[in-house]
């Protein structure tokens, strides 16, 4: 279930973690990418993840509770989490499902999601920037 | 041609009147209506302005309508063919519509007439009730018909009148306004339908990306009220907004926009509101870390 090509990456930058996502991932990929990604938070001894979901320009509910999750075991494992790329359509959308995104930090694209981690840990739901 | 006129024609149980076929009766009638023309008109205009109908027309418009009303009638009447009609109708509507003149007016003045020339009928043809009949068989038809065509074609016009407003209100684009950098305002004038709120949400997600927004100021000043739907819309615009990483706050809600969002049970939680749109700006650049201040020192907000 697990093979053949990756279609996504996990870069190391610094203390942080760069996962972008390059094509739009059935759940199985989610989850190697979930499994991936909570790994090399540990080996990495990272402190921040972007996750950049620029590529896709569709997000289901499962795969956006995906990202929610992978943020929340981030978070478990001492890294924070930002999502970023979330296209236009695709916002709408997960807002009009209804997805309880909630607790996810998000920013504008990979730029802003490193700045960000610099900015360091803060509540989502609080004032930005 | 039979005249009527004398009633110990009527009375012989068979003869030439009973002969007449109905082809001939409303030509009849139009001719009457013609010969009498001016003492119905008057008539016509007296009943209108006792029911205080088309009180923005003048006296010379009022003659000058009625005239051309009365005349359309009767050939619709005489001819059958509501087209010309239809099309005098819809011109009439266009001149009266922007006066304000109500729909129920333009029903009322279409019925006095045909109460009018009715009674003038039943005047002339009382002494023969069979005849009359028929002569009310012919014309009660055609005058509905006339009745409904003059309704229609108002209706109608006021439809595509209320149409292209809409059109010209929709037109009014949403500008989406770079104020400072990563500073956008988007300016919210006039009615906020679903479309318009679908519309604005499209304008506000790819301002953010393009601009590269951190905080969008929405000013609905210019908004009169807004309905259930398209509050959720404005919440989940503000909620998408943020899941691009850009905070939205709004301003300029008015005390009915308030009041509703407040009664239908919206979750504002998420929202961020200031007064109005220089608060909105205040805090705007208090987010992005700009300090204002004016040279000599003192005021400044």
């Amino acid at each position: 279930m697990n093979d053949g090509p990756r279609l996504f990456s996990i870069l190391r930058q610094g203390p942080y973690l760069i996962a972008s996502v390059h094509t739009a991932l059935d759940d199985s990929q989610l989850v190697r990418f979930q499994n991936d990604l909570v790994e090399r938070i540990g080996s990495d001894r990272a402190r921040g993840v972007v996750i950049d979901v620029a590529a896709l320009d569709v997000l289901d509910s499962f795969a956006s509770r995906t990202l929610r999750d992978m943020a929340e075991m981030a978070r478990l494992r001492g890294a924070v989490t930002v999502i970023v790329g979330i296209q236009p359509d695709v916002a709408f959308a997960m807002v009009q499902l209804g997805m309880d995104t909630g607790r996810v930090v998000t920013a504008l694209d990979l730029e802003e999601g490193l700045a960000e981690l610099d900015r360091g840990a803060r509540d989502p739901t609080a004032q930005r920037p | 041609m039979t005249r009527y006129e004398d009633p110990s024609a009527t009375v012989a149980p068979t003869g030439p009147p009973r002969a007449l076929d109905e082809e001939d009766l409303l030509p009849q009638l139009v001719a009457h209506l013609r010969e009498h023309r001016t003492r119905l008109r008057q008539e016509w205009v007296g009943r209108i302005r006792e029911a205080h109908l088309l009180q923005a027309m003048t006296a010379q418009e009022m003659s000058a309508e009625t005239t051309l009303v009365y005349d359309n009638y009767v050939e619709v009447l005489e001819t059958g063919s509501v087209e010309a009609l239809q099309h005098y109708a819809r011109d009439l509507s266009e001149r009266i519509i922007p006066r304000g003149v109500e729909t129920h007016e333009v029903v009322g003045i279409v019925l006095l007439l045909r109460d009018v020339l009715a009674r003038s009928l039943f005047e002339k043809y009382q002494r023969d009730f069979a005849l009359l009949n028929r002569v009310l068989d012919a014309y009660e038809p055609a005058a509905n018909r006339i009745a409904n065509t003059v309704a229609v074609s108002f209706v109608e016009e006021r439809e595509r009148v209320i149409r292209q407003q809409q059109d010209s209100i929709r037109e009014l684009s949403t500008p989406v306004l770079p104020v400072r950098e990563r500073l956008l305002i988007l300016p919210i004038i006039g009615v906020l339908d679903r479309e318009r709120a679908r519309q604005l949400t499209v304008q506000l997600l790819s301002g953010i990306r393009t601009h590269r927004a951190k905080v969008v100021v929405v000013d609905i000043t210019g908004v009169p009220d807004v309905d259930e739907s398209v509050a959720n819309h404005l919440v989940r615009t503000v909620d998408a907004s943020r899941l691009m990483g850009a905070s939205v706050i709004i301003t300029g809600l008015s005390p009915e926009i308030a009041q509703t969002l407040v009664t239908i049970g919206v979750d504002l939680s998420k929202m961020n509101t200031i007064g109005d749109l220089q608060g909105g700006l205040e805090e705007a650049e208090r987010l992005l870390g700009y300090a204002v201040s004016r040279e000599d020192g003192n005021g400044g907000p």
